[in-house]
């Protein structure tokens, strides 16, 4: 592969705006990657700001902060941020760096649209953040927003939230089309299907269920506002609607959705693994195989998020035995990474950490979601703490792990420097001890009958919760450790080589560090 | 390594933690025999993915002691194999199947409502609920007894703090007793831990749930659906008493209903005094109405409308106490008809109009109300 010198020569050739220009009117793929990274940590950090409030107020028993009104502005806000706002556009960040640079593509497919699909994403959120400071404050009905709580007996700020859900449906899905018109048109000559990198097929693949499911979601925000404003009464039982009906909609898309923020996190564990194993995946096929049957999958297990609606027995058993089945894929991709750590060179740096940390804490989310299958079982864990520590070990240690494990991997390559070890090891050991005091006695609680979404609770839950939000005090805290990393990384540090680590595979590591502006001008042979 | 060493630490940290019973740290087993086999269902499906998640850290923590680079490790070459893909495709799969059986099983038993001794409706609605016992005119609402102070950390916290309830839903042991869960409002959802039974209170539908109760005692359970501001201050409380017993308290809220009804009428041909009628006003308000339009009477803006100042507090008597008696459709005022008595209606009007500055000096007798209940009746109200 002879391009290094190729796009030496190009990196002077076009220079970008400077200042705020530059970065409001790019259309530079790894500009906009930058952008979506550094919008996804900021709220994250605002996200996790809520989860704070929250943790606070449940300290103890009884109401000393804030009132229960504000609290259910919090649980919502922050499941909104952290799901649309710091999750699933952090991965689109990787995507734009890192897809075009995987595959020997010049950029996205769709630059202009690229920039577009960011930039409307500040004003959603902006939006959705403002209503908080307006009379009667911001949505307060769970980020699920379930009718008719959402409907009738939600304030007139609704229509923000129906609005910012929008506009950031609408980034997701140009967001994915470019994904998909990258990966399909811009691949290097050679660079054939099965020969994609595993995080590429496993975007690829994520795009698709965003193109599938964020119009279901746009539709059910639309219902919402319809009847909420306009007489409309589809969730209304009243007007011959139906309040389940939503749940349907609702989880059509939330079910995919829970997998487009866990597949791309997938093939960066199988990107990490290997490089630090120094040996190759193992049952790379088997890998395609089992992202493409759980994205299927994900399709047909919506209700398992609606057992206690009151669903006929038949709908039960089929989504429960449906919902168990999306262990076998999911097992398999956990096999297959222990698999390829076994006789391998093993060494432990910080992504590796990371990813090593993923595998572990994400099974165990894994283990409580097939617990939480057997419908049986499901009515004493449903809407308790139980479910809280399920998605949290799945959403934080799994997705966002994995997100921490790739901007470890990939920040030499962007910014040029090596990243501070010492204080990566410290962020990495900080968090995994915190998040662990933080999210495992929440299984605790759970299981002893603690409902979630509550501001207050009873005295048997008093010492768990204390410890738990001591665990969240101390997890968020440990995060800034890692915006320390990130600033004194692009700041400066040690003069990081192309090919960052020695068992790394793949073009990116082909092109010099930092990454130039314009990679791939010609197309890389792929053999 | 260091993993599994923090992963103890903090099972360490909790171990004190265990003094509490087991309830602290695990599923309850419950009462019935529908609760026990879900118990069992836990623990097997639990312990299987213990098993699993030995097996599998300890061939990759092995890895990560043995095959380390710092050891000179050379790495394997080996990539796939067929034979190992599929076995550890078809083992969890007949792991699952295995597991599916007594799910299914226990699923089964646990939809079938046929056959019930007794029947009770569960109506949700913010934030309390009613329970009616079906072709035995008793019905009441159940409301959190927990005072306000307690919550505000002005009082030390009882025992069974959010936990308890004026009125707990009472019902016989050895008997199947088949639930009908609605709303007035939003979703809510009925679940009692030691019954197993979690079902969805959904507006304008209604859902079937059955337990039958092996021991006598308190059970405690909470709203699990997200319905509002107070969600968390919705308690369930079912006492379950020997079937003789249970008769005798049946007989007894029958007949504390026709007293009530009594005494109703009775106060038709009486005037209370501001004070009597002000003090009742106080409690019903404390209880009903505060948690919305705030004890201050200033509601939450944006949210809850103010009664300070308020133009229907303010204005004609017959639009306030309709207001109270019929709620606002399609808002979260409620309609206090059933909840309340003339006697506590006439005391909460009175209380409004004379409260937080709303500065009327108007009494409204309990006589009065029951015209009103009476002209809307005949408007077809």
């Amino acid at each position: 592969m002879s391009t290094v010198a190729q796009t030496e020569q190009n990196h002077h050739e076009h220079h970008a705006a400077k200042g705020f220009k530059r970065w409001l009117y790019t259309t530079n793929h790894k500009d906009i990657g930058s952008l979506y990274l550094i919008f996804s940590l900021t709220m994250f950090l605002i996200g996790g700001a809520m989860a704070m409030v929250i943790r606070a107020e449940l300290f103890q028993p009884g109401l000393q902060l804030v009132d229960p009104h504000f609290f259910n502005q919090m649980t919502t806000v922050h499941g909104l941020i952290m799901v649309f706002g710091a999750v699933m556009p952090a991965f689109t960040g990787l995507a734009n760096w890192m897809v075009p640079m995987m595959i020997g593509a010049p950029d996205m497919a769709l630059p202009r649209m690229n920039n577009w699909s960011f930039w409307i994403l500040p004003f959603a959120f902006a939006i959705l953040l403002l209503s908080l400071f307006m009379e009667g404050g911001g949505p307060a009905f769970g980020w699920t927003f379930y009718a008719p709580l959402s409907t009738t007996y939600s304030n007139d700020n609704t229509a923000l939230f129906v609005f910012a859900v929008h506009i950031m449906g609408i980034s997701s899905i140009m967001g994915a089309i470019n994904v998909i018109v990258t990966i399909v048109n811009l691949r290097a000559p050679g660079m054939t299907w099965m020969k994609l990198p595993l995080f590429v097929w496993t975007w690829l693949i994520t795009a698709f269920l965003l193109i599938a499911v964020m119009p279901v979601l746009a539709g059910a925000v639309t219902m919402v506002l319809t009847d909420k404003y306009f007489g409309t009464s589809f969730f209304d039982a009243a007007g011959g609607g139906d309040p389940v009906m939503f749940q349907h909609i609702f989880w059509f898309f939330g079910h995919p959705e829970v997998y487009i923020m866990i597949l791309p996190a997938f093939g960066i564990i199988s990107t990490i693994i290997p490089t630090f194993s120094r040996k190759k995946l193992f049952g790379y096929a088997s890998m395609v195989y089992a992202t493409s049957s759980i994205a299927l999958l994900s399709f047909i297990v919506w209700a398992h998020h609606m057992f206690t609606t009151g669903m006929p027995l038949a709908g039960e058993l089929f989504f429960m035995y449906a919902t168990m089945l999306i262990s076998v894929p999911t097992g398999v991709k956990v096999f297959n990474w222990v698999a390829t750590m076994w006789r391998g060179s093993i060494s432990f740096e910080v992504p590796m950490l990371f990813a090593i940390a993923f595998i572990v804490l994400f099974t165990l989310g894994g283990f409580s979601g097939l617990m939480l299958a057997i419908t049986p079982a499901d009515f004493q864990y449903h809407d308790t703490y139980f479910v809280v520590a399920h998605f949290h070990y799945v959403l934080v240690t799994g997705a966002i792990f994995s997100i921490m494990a790739a901007a470890y991997y990939w920040l030499p390559k962007w910014t040029g420097h090596m990243y501070n070890e010492a204080l990566a090891k410290w962020h990495f050991w900080l968090s995994l001890i915190s998040v662990n005091v933080l999210f495992f006695p929440m299984h605790f609680v759970g299981l002893a009958g603690m409902p979630r979404r509550i501001p207050d609770y009873a005295l048997q839950f008093a010492d768990f919760n204390a410890l738990i939000s001591i665990g969240g005090f101390a997890f968020g805290l440990s995060q800034l450790l890692f915006v320390a990393v990130v600033y004194k990384c692009i700041k400066g540090g040690e003069q990081a080589p192309s090919k960052v680590w020695d068992g790394a595979e793949g073009l990116e590591w082909d092109i010099p560090s930092p990454a130039p502006y314009h990679t791939f001008s010609t197309p890389p042979e792929v053999k | 390594m260091n993993k599994y060493l923090s992963m103890v630490s903090v099972f360490l940290l909790t171990t004190p933690l265990v003094t509490y019973g087991n309830s602290a740290f695990n599923m309850r087993e419950g009462v019935t025999d529908i609760s026990q086999n879900v118990y069992q269902l836990h623990m097997t499906i639990f312990l299987i993915c213990c098993a699993i998640g030995v097996v599998v850290f300890a061939v990759m923590f092995w890895a990560m002691i043995h095959h380390r680079k710092s050891k000179g490790v050379k790495p394997a070459q080996f990539h796939e194999s067929t034979k190992v893909e599929i076995l550890w495709t078809a083992i969890p799969f007949l792991i699952l199947v295995a597991m599916a059986v007594p799910a299914t099983k226990t699923l089964i038993a646990m939809e079938d409502v046929s056959k019930a001794d007794l029947t009770i409706k569960i109506t949700g609605s913010q934030w309390k609920w009613h329970y009616e016992y079906m072709g035995h005119d008793v019905d009441f609402y159940s409301v959190l007894s927990t005072p306000k102070s307690q919550i505000d950390d002005l009082e030390e916290k009882s025992e069974n703090y959010l936990l308890e309830v004026d009125k707990p839903l009472v019902i016989p042991t050895d008997r199947k007793v088949r639930f009908l869960m609605t709303s007035d409002d939003v979703i809510h959802s009925w679940w009692v831990p030691d019954f197993a039974v979690k079902k969805d209170a959904n507006p304008g539908f209604i859902n079937e749930a059955w337990t039958r109760v092996n021991e006598e005692g308190v059970y405690r359970g909470q709203c699990a659906e997200l319905c509002g501001k107070d969600h968390g201050f919705m308690p369930v409380v079912v006492e379950a008493r020997s079937p003789e017993a249970f008769e005798q308290w049946l007989s007894a809220a029958k007949q504390d209903k026709l007293d009530a009804a009594a005494a109703s009428a009775a106060l038709l041909d009486q005037t209370l005094s501001k004070d009597e009628l002000m003090k009742t006003g106080e409690k019903v308000y404390m209880a009903y109405c505060a948690a919305c339009h705030q004890p201050t009477g200033m509601g939450l803006p944006g949210v809850f409308p103010a009664l300070k100042g308020s133009p229907i507090v303010l204005g004609d008597v017959k639009d306030h106490i309709d207001i109270i008696l019929h709620g606002k459709p399609g808002t979260a005022m409620q309609a206090f008809a059933k909840q309340l008595s003339i006697k506590e209606i006439a005391g909460v009007v009175t209380f409004k109009r004379n409260s937080w500055g709303n500065d009327l000096d108007q009494i409204v007798q309990p006589s009065e109300v029951q015209a009103r209940i009476d002209a809307n009746k005949e408007a077809g109200k």
